[in-house]
């Protein structure tokens, strides 16, 4: 009954894979000096930035991609995809958010993302990006009164390039790994964050991400830097249009975190994540990774992974300034045939540096998910601590959960703490709520949010209502 | 209200309960009660619909309807109110969620409309006060880190919020000491009224001291060997179960 009841709750259809008809500016697939040269072209970028994604091009090209995760797919083949897609616009760009496309409009009204400020809660400013390019950025006046930069990416090459030329690159550097140096090169779009000194976003900034144009790759960058004794909330959310084949996502989020300043950063991830069967789907090979610069700074790093095919990315902090705070929180769902590998890394550099990891992995159908973390306290990070909890909800006797933590402690002063655990939604759990009345589906739902809680009181309240309803939808099916 | 006819029960291949006749009408209380393996959980299991029991003859009804065709969900809908033995913890769902959203969901099964926040919130907090429980204890996770008596107060107080038809209660009184018991009790006492059957099953006659049972019967081997008044638990208390087991002929229980 248990696993009948699950099933049912993991077979709900993916309710975000509509296709819009957005007339679109498309490269032909292929990967070159010249496409290269040709999305730098397009955007209008100074030299600098062209002459950094050239090297991280000639970069990418010696390296290898890595096979060490515990995930499996057929061999990516990067020269059919198409890296630049991007919603055609009549003469120039939209100068306010009146011009924009009301197609693209209609679409993000579709996923429940309105661009008219006067609609939008006034607690959230939202950059939206579709496909390759950001359409669209609300709350800019607002927020730059307090002189806060909230703008995508290319208006920040544009009115910010000092700030990005003195950041960029700096947490995840082109040659970082893979994944990060492709980024590097063919990055298109993404959003730019400043918070300047002394000053508390009074508002949640989020960028919203949707994929449209088939065939194509999404490589946006974000890049956030909180100057000293400032505060942000940002939010990202995701999601893509159903398709048979997969769609590679090869993002790079990097933060930098200056004495007393603390960023939230929250994901809820909902790429299609492919059929039942396993077909199509996005692979989401990120690169997220947050730099405690400042002493008594702060980064949280808060994850509902629902969507993708496959989830390959580690949210994680280096813990440089002393008695910085480094956090992870994670719910990651892997369904169907979904595959995911995700965790953090949490470096201690710093005296007094504190981390806590609580990752809660939830397996269903044919789900694989594995929990991948390392913890490292260099001899420099006197009186480090760090807690950690790995737990794993198994929902079917096909899927599974696996767990890769790694320790490494070079500072004899440091403190460590691990605790793991593997359940199943008993029988007994099931049985004691529906003698109670409640339906199979929704006590399912109700012990696997019950599971989550820990992760979801860290997001900002309307998401975490979001996620929950996310969590109970991408779960309906799995039950019966 | 509850007539059960030659109820006989397997697990697996093994008869547990080799047909069961019983009658409970509105306002009754009747105490079910016998040696470990006399079927007494069983029969509680059967009757609220857990799973891995195979009903292999018999019929109950309830208040007119077939109680075995009906999922678990359906029968609470009923009206039917099981006090688990081992009541079941389950993490990061509060206890005043989780009994908001049982209570909501037999209101849409009666087709009543929902209770708002508020309008709980003053129920719960009344209900509670009948098993005096400390109002943070409905913030807390269900039963997840719970003593024995406070599971069992928490199930008194579900039933009181669920407020049913038939009450039944499994071993309420196992792992109690003497005050929890006598809460315990209280509350159950509390919630006895004209329109409520209660099913009380129980190893022991003490927790009989505090709930006075209409009518007790005697489970052995499956059947009910012998039915009486509450003097019949006292009985039972001085002469165990081996007197009535010997003079109904049946092997005692393993």
């Amino acid at each position: 009954m248990a696993n009948e009841a699950i099933q049912d709750i993991a077979q709900q259809e993916y309710k975000w894979g509509f296709t819009s008809a957005i007339d679109s500016d498309i490269v032909p697939a292929g990967l070159s000096e010249d496409v290269v040269r040709m999305i730098s072209l397009k955007k209008g970028e100074p030299q600098w930035l062209l002459d950094w994604r050239l090297k991280s091009y000639r970069e990418w090209l010696t390296l290898k991609e890595p096979t060490w995760a515990n995930i499996h797919y057929p061999p990516i083949n990067y020269q059919a995809i198409r890296y630049y897609a991007a919603p055609k616009t009549k003469g120039p760009a939209p100068k306010s958010l009146d011009e924009i496309d009301p197609e693209v409009r209609r679409t993000f009204e579709k996923l429940g993302i309105s661009l008219d400020e006067q609609k939008r809660l006034s607690g959230i400013a939202v950059d939206a990006i579709i496909d390759s390019v950001s359409v669209g950025t609300t709350f800019k006046a607002k927020l730059g009164e307090l002189g806060i930069i909230f703008c995508s990416f290319s208006d920040a090459v544009r009115e910010h390039p000092d700030l990005v030329r003195q950041y960029l690159g700096t947490v995840v550097p082109a040659r970082d790994n893979f994944f990060a140096a492709l980024n590097a090169a063919v990055f298109s779009d993404g959003s730019f964050c400043y918070i300047p000194k002394g000053v508390r976003c009074p508002m949640e900034l989020s960028t919203y991400f949707r994929i449209n144009a088939a065939e194509t790759g999404q490589f946006e960058r974000t890049l956030i830097v909180a100057d000293e004794g400032s505060y942000v909330s940002y939010l990202e959310g995701c999601t893509a249009p159903m398709r048979d084949e997969n769609q590679l996502h090869a993002a790079v989020v990097e933060l930098v975190a200056m004495d007393n300043a603390q960023i939230k950063y929250s994901t809820i991830q909902n790429w299609y994540p492919g059929d039942k069967n396993g077909k199509g789907g996005i692979y989401n090979f990120v690169t997220k990774r947050g730099l405690c610069k400042g002493v008594s700074s702060k980064i949280s790093w808060t994850q509902v992974e629902t969507g993708s095919a496959i989830t390959w990315k580690y949210p994680s902090c280096i813990l440089k300034g002393d008695n910085s705070v480094g956090e992870f929180y994670s719910v990651a769902l892997a369904n169907h045939y979904q595959q995911a590998d995700t965790g953090t890394k949490m470096i201690h550099v710093g005296k007094n540096t504190r981390s806590t990891i609580v990752s809660k992995g939830i397996s269903a159908g044919h789900g694989q998910n594995t929990y991948r973390g390392m913890v490292k306290i260099l001899p420099s990070a006197v009186g480090a601590r760090n807690y950690s909890q790995c737990d794993s909800l198994l929902m079917s006797e096909t899927c599974g959960a696996h767990t890769f933590p790694k320790i490494e402690v070079d500072e004899p002063t440091a403190q460590m703490e691990h605790e793991a655990s593997t359940s199943k939604i008993s029988e007994d759990q099931l049985f004691y709520c529906r003698q109670r009345g409640i339906p199979a589906e929704d006590a399912v739902g109700m012990i696997v949010n019950g599971f989550c809680k820990q992760v979801f009181k860290e997001l900002p309240m309307e998401f975490a209502v979001e996620a929950q309803k996310l969590l109970s939808v991408s779960l309906e099916g799995s039950v019966g | 209200m509850l007539d059960i006819k030659n109820l006989q029960a397997n697990v697996g291949d093994k008869p547990i309960l080799r047909g069961i006749d019983l009658h409970v009408k509105k306002g009754e209380v009747h105490a079910i009660m016998g040696p470990n393996g006399s079927g007494k959980s069983t029969l509680a299991n059967v009757l609220s619909g857990r799973e891995g029991y195979t009903v292999v003859n018999g019929s109950v009804t309830f208040d007119g309807k077939d109680l075995l065709t009906m999922t678990p969900e359906q029968r609470a809908g009923e009206g039917v109110f099981l006090a688990f033995q081992y009541p079941v913890e389950i993490p990061g769902v509060t206890n005043n969620y989780f009994m908001k959203t049982a209570l909501n969901a037999v209101r849409k099964y009666r087709g009543e409309k929902p209770l708002d926040a508020m309008d709980f919130l003053k129920l719960i907090k009344q209900r509670a006060s009948i098993v005096k429980m400390d109002p943070a204890m409905l913030s807390r996770s269900v039963n997840e880190g719970f003593s024995g008596g406070e599971k069992k107060r928490n199930e008194i107080l579900q039933m009181a919020v669920l407020e049913p038809k038939l009450g039944i209660l499994d071993e309420t009184d196992s792992g109690l000491d003497i005050d929890a018991l006598q809460i315990v009790a209280a509350g159950v006492n509390t919630l006895r009224s004209p329109d409520r059957a209660l099913i009380v099953v129980t190893h022991y006659q003490r927790l009989l001291n505090y709930i006075q049972p209409d009518f007790v019967h005697v489970l052995s081997a499956g059947r009910i060997v012998k039915s009486g008044g509450k003097e019949l638990a006292l009985e039972l208390e001085k002469k165990g179960y081996v007197w009535l087991e010997e003079r109904a002929g049946v092997a005692p229980a393993a």
